[in-house]
């Protein structure tokens, strides 16, 4: 690996110079790699990260199909890695128009990682450095406990799709504190809600007797006001003081609930695993949003590098090589998706709509097609409103919130389904459907999307673990489920258990009249408990 | 269609037939299609999800790194012993070998074998879709709700293409490097059981090394003798020994020259002994799984006698339908389409005359692999089982592999074996592996332990 040089490293600060004018915002420093295909090899693995911690299973190829992108919370071959200072590499032959369109591409790639909220975490320090230095203890470990430290690692992999990425976000959003009284919060927030569970218009009542209170008696409102409740519920005091001792309730995903609690990791001879489950752990947090922001992060570069590379005066006489090779990467594809072309038609739709004003409540209440069609109040917002949408969204709200009708007809966008013909032995594609909701319905399916399996304390009794799968009408990979568990029960020290659903039966399609479309079979679900117990894996379903 | 197969249809007929079987053969019978290698498969099909396109490819066309299988085997012994050590520890095994991968880019079919694993996590299981529905995906363009535009063929590779001929020789020399590979991996993984060991008179070993080879002027060990013979012919020639009889050994003149030393040398023990004859039957009923699970347990039985007896073994490959035909090279024999009807026995008469006319029941230890779906027109064996006693006269081994339709049990050959009594009379000679289409590579694995063991 070895860093452009300097006739191609200033093509990538006049990028910059343009792109910052444009309203981008991102590091001054950052690193460009030329990489050969022996360099992606090495790197690939390691998800570009040229510091990650060494893993036998690297080195062998893994059987992906099965799972696809479900195993892996990253995209295994970016160009551009979120560090500090952003890395990213290229081609060692790439003419130096295709460099100006791949620089912007990365710039607005920088710009994403380093103003999506969804990146938070990855702000505060340079993963590269952290990585190295964890490859450093994993390696050190390594020559102290041999193999075992690759199945501390194996296991700890295992589930770190759990791993608790909301949670570790959410602490770093905590809204800033108020100066009302924490007696207050507590009666309207947790004492009406969740112990009196009051009804909404008692609520309501409650709070506007509050704001008469204030009224009438200025200051004296609150003292006034709680003198009024305790004599209506005596035991509020005694509730608030209790929970004044309470520590915030923080969830715990698995792998930080075994770390705290389990009593084999407890043992002075492996409190060294902890360290080694830390790791993956950070590394599993440090890619969550990668993959959550795939669509939008994309179409992000695209809308950016498409604008900039126009505009840009260096590359005159370019314009249609870059044609050529910009139509194929966002290109709709007849059938399929493309992360690209979806993203960036979605930004630039969203500009639009909102230049013309319409996320308004005046637009949203129009109901006449015509005055839709023609509502236009020049507001000049757009690129203001997709400044904000870059910063606030993920691949989920972006499409859950921007994917509509108008959008589907103006790209001309289907659901493509494909069924089988037996008479011919062919798969057909056919136009399922037009709807927006179904297209969105369509997209949102495909996002990735783990599991949600939390430990249930109160069910975790003496040394068992306890895990409930909340299911959500898709069951886990039945033929993971045993290794999985396994390595669960190695790093408990006890037997493990997990709730989940599996198909009891499949009940026969019921023809309907409408469509042939329902003819999806309905499928009746259990719930099943999976034991393992010293690495034997047992199972019995659950009365419900 | 072919007015011998519609003729011995209905010879066959005459005799009485069951409906469900009739429908069978009638199917087979009309089955559209030529034998012949297929061509390019249909290129792309696959319809892309979101996370499969990256920046790296998009934008830079750099083509996703793949390990060449040479790179891979380096470090296999090394993951093979840890695969190893997992079992000591109480995990399960984590690594599948012998994974035959076929890139299908170009029409340049390739059989690699790389070391695989996968990272297992609680993930949802996104194939609970009725299988007459694929999943549902994007797309752009015209186009009423309901109409078709666009379809794949089910069997890419079962579509006749063109262009199949004219690439052969490369082709083969490839797969053979490569099927050499597989075989070494086998027999390293598998430590599958030596045909040798079966108590066969003569051995064919691969080398043993001696110091058989004489060297002059250099070597490991001086022959003393030797030497002193060649001192005394240089001697005898520069005219130093007058008298013959009264040898004055302080005369001599020595020639570092002179000095002879034994040398290692690899020797061959015997000639190569065997010859192993690969037997597929390409009927129509073979279409799709089965003819994948037959050709790849060939692939390597094949890969591993090449590995084991460093090439001493000679293969000779023969394709059945009604009729047999010997093909010349184990590409052919593996990527020939299926066509036609079924007649086992064809295939063993073939065997029976080639070995009786090249006379190889002499020379070599005979040995037989025959894969088919268990289907035959010839529905008691009436033929096939007299050439089968003929063929248990002078081969090692015979070893039958039937890869059963999820429609059909106990098919017409499994009947016909074990009605002859051949199985239970000839354990020794006679092999017979039932397994379902849906086995995957442990089973092969074990089904050619079974074969040969």
């Amino acid at each position: 690996m070895e860093l452009i040089n300097q006739h191609t490293k200033n093509i990538m600060e006049g990028c910059k110079e343009r792109a910052r004018k444009a309203g981008l915002s991102f590091q001054d420093e950052t690193l460009e790699y030329i990489v050969t295909n022996r360099d992606l090899l090495e790197l690939s693995p390691k998800v570009m990260i040229p510091t990650l911690y060494d893993y036998w299973v690297h080195d062998v190829d893994v059987l992906k199909e099965k799972g696809k992108y479900e195993l892996y919370p990253h995209n295994p071959y970016e160009t551009v890695i979120n560090t500090r200072p952003p890395i990213s590499f290229y081609n060692d032959n790439n003419p130096d128009w295709l460099n100006v369109m791949i620089f912007y591409h990365v710039l607005a790639h920088i710009d994403f990682f380093q103003n999506n909220l969804y990146f938070r975490h990855t702000w505060d320090y340079d993963f590269n450095g952290q990585a190295l230095s964890d490859k450093r203890t994993i390696a050190k470990l390594r020559a102290e406990k041999g193999r075992w430290v690759d199945y501390v690692i194996e296991f700890a992999r295992g589930i770190d799709n759990l791993v608790g990425y909301h949670s570790e976000l959410s602490r770093l959003h905590r809204p800033p504190a108020t100066n009302r009284s924490k007696r207050l919060d507590f009666y309207f927030d947790v004492f009406l809600q969740s112990v009196k569970k009051v009804s909404v218009t008692e609520y309501v009542k409650e709070i506007e007797r509050y704001n008469d209170s204030i009224k009438n008696f200025g200051k004296q409102g609150e003292k006034t006001f709680f003198a009024d409740a305790e004599r209506k519920y005596p035991e509020l005091e005694a509730l608030f003081t209790r929970s004044l001792g309470e520590k915030a309730n923080h969830r715990r995903d698995l792998m930080q609930f075994m770390m705290d609690h389990s009593e084999f990791l407890k043992k002075d001879a492996n409190t060294w695993m902890k360290s080694v489950m830390e790791v993956v752990r950070k590394t599993s947090i440090f890619f969550q949003p990668q993959i959550r922001t795939k669509i939008m992060n994309e179409g992000w570069a695209s809308y950016w590098h498409d604008r900039l590379f126009m505009q840009d005066d260096r590359i005159r006489g370019h314009e249609v090589d870059y044609a050529r090779i910009n139509a194929g990467v966002t290109a709709m594809p007849r059938v399929g998706l493309n992360p690209y072309a979806l993203g960036m038609r979605l930004f630039s739709h969203i500009e639009e709509t909102a230049d013309k004003g319409r996320y308004t409540f005046d637009f949203l209440r129009l109901s006449d097609a015509e005055a839709r069609e023609e509502f236009d109040t020049v507001t000049g917002e757009g690129q203001k409103y997709i400044f904000s949408v870059r910063e606030n969204l993920c691949d989920f709200t972006f499409i859950k919130t921007f994917v509509e009708q108008d959008f589907i007809n103006e790209h001309k966008l289907f659901v493509a389904g494909k069924r089988l013909n037996q008479g011919r032995m062919v798969w057909e594609y056919y136009v399922k459907s037009r709807k927006a909701d179904v297209y969105r319905r369509m997209v949102l399916d495909s996002l990735y999307h783990p599991p949600f399996i939390e430990v249930d304390p109160k069910k975790t009794a003496g040394n068992t673990l306890y895990l409930v799968h909340h299911f959500e009408g898709k069951p886990l990979v039945k033929e993971y489920i045993a290794n999985t568990m396994m390595g669960i029960e190695y790093l408990w020290g006890g037997p493990v258990q997990l709730e989940t659903s599996v198909v009891e039966a499949e009940l026969p399609a019921q023809e309907s009249a409408a469509m042939v479309e329902e003819t999806e079979p309905r499928i009746k679900w259990c719930r099943v408990l999976y034991t393992m117990k010293e690495r034997q894996l047992s199972q019995q379903q659950i009365e419900t | 269609m072919n007015p011998k197969l519609i003729e011995l249809f209905n010879k066959i007929k005459e005799k009485g037939l069951t409906p469900e079987r009739e429908e069978r053969l009638l199917a087979e019978l009309h089955f559209e299609g030529a034998h012949g290698i297929p061509g390019k498969p249909a290129g792309g099909g696959i319809v892309p999800s979101i996370y499969e396109q990256n920046d790296l490819s998009v934008l830079q066309e750099m083509p996703a790194p793949h390990a060449a299988y040479t790179t891979c085997l380096h470090s296999l012994d090394e993951l093979l012993e840890r695969d190893l050590r997992r079992e000591e520890d109480g995990f399960p095994r984590k690594i599948r070998v012998g994974r035959l991968i076929k890139p299908g880019r170009g029409g340049k079919d390739k059989v690699v074998v790389v070391p695989t694993t996968v990272e297992e996590k609680f993930i949802h299981d996104n194939v609970i879709a009725p299988s007459e529905e694929g999943g549902a995906s994007g797309g752009t363009g015209e186009g009423e709700e309901g109409e078709i535009i666009g379809e794949q063929p089910v069997r890419p590779t079962e579509e006749p293409g063109a262009g199949g001929a004219g690439q052969g020789e490369g082709e083969s020399h490839e797969m053979e490097s490569s099927a050499y590979e597989l075989g070494r991996i086998l027999t390293e993984k598998f430590q599958l059981p030596n045909l040798k060991e079966k108590g066969k008179k003569r051995s064919f070993t691969r080398y043993t090394y001696d110091l058989t080879d004489r060297n002059r002027g250099f070597g490991q060990v001086l022959d003393k003798k030797a030497t002193l013979r060649k001192i005394l012919e240089t001697n005898i020639n520069l005219g130093n020994i007058p008298d013959v009889g009264d040898v004055d050994t302080t005369r001599f003149l020595v020639s570092p020259r002179d000095r002879i030393y034994r040398i290692l040398s690899r020797e061959k023990d015997y000639e190569s002994q065997a010859m192993v004859f690969f037997l597929r039957d390409y009927s129509g009923s073979m279409m799709g799984k089965v003819t994948e699970l037959v050709a790849t347990q060939h692939v390597m039985i094949y890969s591993w006698l090449l590995y084991q007896y460093a090439r001493q073994v000679e293969s000779r490959f023969i394709l059945h339908d009604t009729e047999a035909k010997e093909v010349p090279d184990f590409y052919t024999y593996y990527n020939s389409k299926v066509a036609g009807g079924t007649q086992v026995s064809s295939a063993y008469r073939l065997v029976n005359e080639i070995v009786a006319k090249e006379n190889l029941a002499r020379d070599y230890n005979v040995y037989v692999f025959h894969g088919t779906d268990g289907d035959d027109w010839d529905s008691g064996g009436e033929e096939a089982i007299p050439e089968l006693k003929k063929m248990l006269t002078y081969t090692s081994r015979v070893g039958v592999t039937i890869a059963e339709h999820g429609y059909s049990h106990n098919t017409e050959v499994e009947n016909y074996l074990k009605g002859s009594g051949l199985l239970n009379e000839k354990p020794d000679l006679l092999r017979l592996d039932v397994m379902g289409e849906d086995s995957d590579e442990p089973r092969l694995i074990e089904g050619i332990k079974k074969l040969i063991s």
